[in-house]
């Protein structure tokens, strides 16, 4: 594993304005946080509190404008696209929407976040890597069906199965349980919460969700852009 | 197709599938595609129409070297030549011969309505000087008043022309002189005239009472086998000394009869407009396939992006998008193409046709401008920070 240090990800006097001139409003105000290793952090707030805009900045799908983020050992201040492509490919993204390619079948889909490492697996290869992964969030039986074919639960869980299928070393997950009955819920975060424990994966989740709470290693609350307060576990 | 284009991509052919899945959409983009090859396959067709109309005259007759009036833009325009200038032009060792030629229009009123003719007169024992097909026809022009017509002329029975044979000839009368069809020819594609006619040179003075046999309007002359015909017209324009003539090559008259014909008249710089329409209509209507194709998969586009997919592999998408929407555009573009310049040739007589030439052209063409129209589209996608494209 690359990077320095036992922290993913360190953000320092993180600020972020949306909108130019008048319309200019600030959304993350000064915020300093970080990362552990292989640790799962939830971010919660009420709605509009700056938690999806503050994972997109940390997840290095939004450019920083205003103070630092170091992800894996990279500063995203200024990061040229190159840096911003590399990262993103070690990491997963889990979106409030699935997202998933309309026109791809599920593991197509799951095969493209293989193949964007071109690691030199093979089809038949990253075939198999793909359907594991479906197997995994119980979608073994729907592999070769379209987006459209899918329940709202189904394409949610294809999309997690494509963020984990590269094994990301930090996946970001916004709300990745919304769209889930309870149990498929706990499995995702289960899943989560054990590949944080085997291959040292840091998590960063979005969620409301109260039972996910009792996983956390640390939970995070956001109001008006601020931290407002951090606790370890159960708060 | 799916396997056999992943083979050839190296990854998932991610535009064929894209394109496929919506096919309601994918055949609005290649009706789209096909319409933009309609336009401008129809407009080179009219204006190549113009160069074929052009050519086809000088096609006729087989020379080296004419002679024309300085005003002489093209066969039926400008002035005359003196015939003095033909003896001169003879005295050169390396001309082996020369004729006259006499061009001018005559109107053949009909009570359907005026057709009007474009009369070559020529020598017609000067068989040399005529494309193989003419002088073997020009046989029967001795007789006075006989001429050979244009089969294709606008306004006038194809059937009944094509019927005309010396020992069945047709007559029709022309400001009081009555001219016996002894022959026709397939011509064809006048844009001043309606069709063609050639006489001899005496039935031509015989028709334009006005016109002199010492002063036709142009020459054409012949040189020796081997001889550089350059180093003979510029020894020409020594010897003959006259400054209102123009000496030129024979090929040299037709390019610049053809230039003038695009670049000076009206028709030439209208056809020349239709085509440059044609093309702008065409892109415009190409990026629009395209950049409405990419809007449409811009979320999905984000998040490759935001797994880390570069610029490159959403231009290859959109390229392979373009390949395949140009190549499926392209086949019902020439069909119908085609079959809208035969209607339209059928119809005005005009040799408007669609070239090999321009069928590769327009569609090297449309492959350019889907390529170009695509990587476009995807622009905005390279600026954007993912995270605002959802
Ligand atoms: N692209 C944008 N342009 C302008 N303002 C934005 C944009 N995205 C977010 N905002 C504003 O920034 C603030 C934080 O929004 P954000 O989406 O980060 O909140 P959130 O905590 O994720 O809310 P929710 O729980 O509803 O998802 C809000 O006031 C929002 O209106
Ligand atoms: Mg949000």
């Amino acid at each position: 594993m690359s990077g320095a240090g036992e922290n993913a990800i360190v953000a320092k006097g993180l600020n972020h304005w949306f909108g130019t001139g008048e319309a200019r409003k600030q959304a993350i105000f000064d915020v300093n946080l970080s990362f552990r290793r292989g640790s799962l952090t939830v971010l919660m707030g009420p709605s509009g509190s700056g938690k999806t805009t503050f994972l997109t900045l940390i997840g290095c799908l939004r450019d920083v404008m205003d103070g630092s983020v170091r992800m894996l050992g990279h500063e995203l201040n200024g990061a040229t696209n190159a840096t911003n492509e590399a990262l993103r490919r070690r990491s997963g993204f889990i979106f409030q929407a699935h997202n998933l390619h309309e026109s791809l079948s599920a593991i197509q889909n799951v095969m493209m976040g293989l193949q964007v490492h071109g690691r030199g697996l093979d089809k038949r290869q990253s075939r198999e890597a793909a359907a594991h992964m479906l197997g995994l969030v119980g979608l073994a039986d729907r592999v070769d069906y379209l987006p459209g074919n899918l329940s709202g639960g189904q394409k949610q869980r294809v999309a997690v199965a494509r963020a984990l299928v590269g094994n990301p070393e930090v996946v970001f997950a916004d709300e990745p349980t919304a769209a889930l009955d309870r149990t498929s819920g706990m499995n995702v975060v289960q899943m989560l919460k054990r590949l944080g424990a085997e291959r040292g994966t840091t998590t960063i989740m979005v969620t409301h969700d109260g039972r996910i709470l009792e996983l956390a290693d640390r939970i995070i609350t956001l109001e008006d852009g601020h931290v407002v307060r951090e606790s370890d576990g159960v708060p | 197709m799916t396997h056999l284009l992943e083979r050839l991509l190296g990854r998932l052919p991610i535009g064929w599938l894209q394109l496929t899945h919506n096919r309601a959409r994918l055949y609005s983009a290649i009706a789209g595609v096909s319409f933009a090859n309609v336009l401008v396959i129809v407009q080179l067709g009219i204006a190549g129409s113009m160069t074929t109309a052009t050519l086809q005259q000088y096609a006729y007759f087989d020379a080296d070297i004419m002679i024309s009036a300085e005003d002489a833009n093209s066969m039926t325009e400008g002035g005359n030549v003196a015939r003095q200038r033909l003896f001169q032009a003879l005295a050169d060792p390396d001309i082996t011969g020369g004729v006259s030629l006499f061009v001018s229009n005559l109107t053949w009123e009909r009570p359907e309505g005026q057709v009007l003719l474009q009369v070559f007169g020529i020598d017609p024992n000067a068989t040399d000087f005529l494309s193989p097909i003419m002088a073997h026809k020009v046989a029967s022009l001795p007789l006075l008043n006989a001429a050979i017509i244009d089969r294709k002329t606008r306004g006038l029975d194809a059937e009944m022309l094509g019927g005309i044979r010396p020992h069945s000839p047709e007559t029709f009368e022309s400001s009081g002189k009555t001219i016996t069809l002894v022959d026709s020819f397939l011509g064809g594609g006048g844009f001043g005239t309606d069709g063609y006619l050639f006489v001899s040179d005496q039935t031509f003075l015989n028709l334009f009472a006005k016109r002199i046999s010492g002063a036709p309007d142009h020459i054409l002359l012949q040189v020796a086998r081997g001889a550089d015909v350059g180093a003979v017209v510029s020894r020409l324009r020594k010897t003959i000394g006259d400054k209102t003539l123009r000496i030129r090559s024979y090929a040299e008259a037709r390019a610049q009869d053809l230039a003038y014909q695009n670049t000076q008249r009206p028709t030439g710089l209208i056809f020349g407009f239709g085509v440059v329409i044609g093309i702008l209509v065409g892109i415009v209507i190409v990026y629009q396939v395209l950049s409405t194709d990419v809007a449409a998969h811009l979320r999905e586009y984000a998040t490759f992006k935001a797994m880390g997919y570069g610029h490159g592999f959403f231009l290859g998408i959109v390229l392979e998008e373009a390949m395949i929407l140009a190549i499926f555009g392209f086949a019902p573009g020439v069909i119908v193409a085609s079959g809208l310049l035969s209607i339209l040739n059928a119809k005005t007589g005009l040799p408007v046709a669609m070239t090999g030439e321009t069928a590769i052209m327009v569609f090297v063409g449309t492959l350019a401008a889907c390529a170009l129209s695509g990587a476009i589209a995807t622009r905005r996608l390279a600026a954007a920070d993912p995270a605002d494209l959802f």
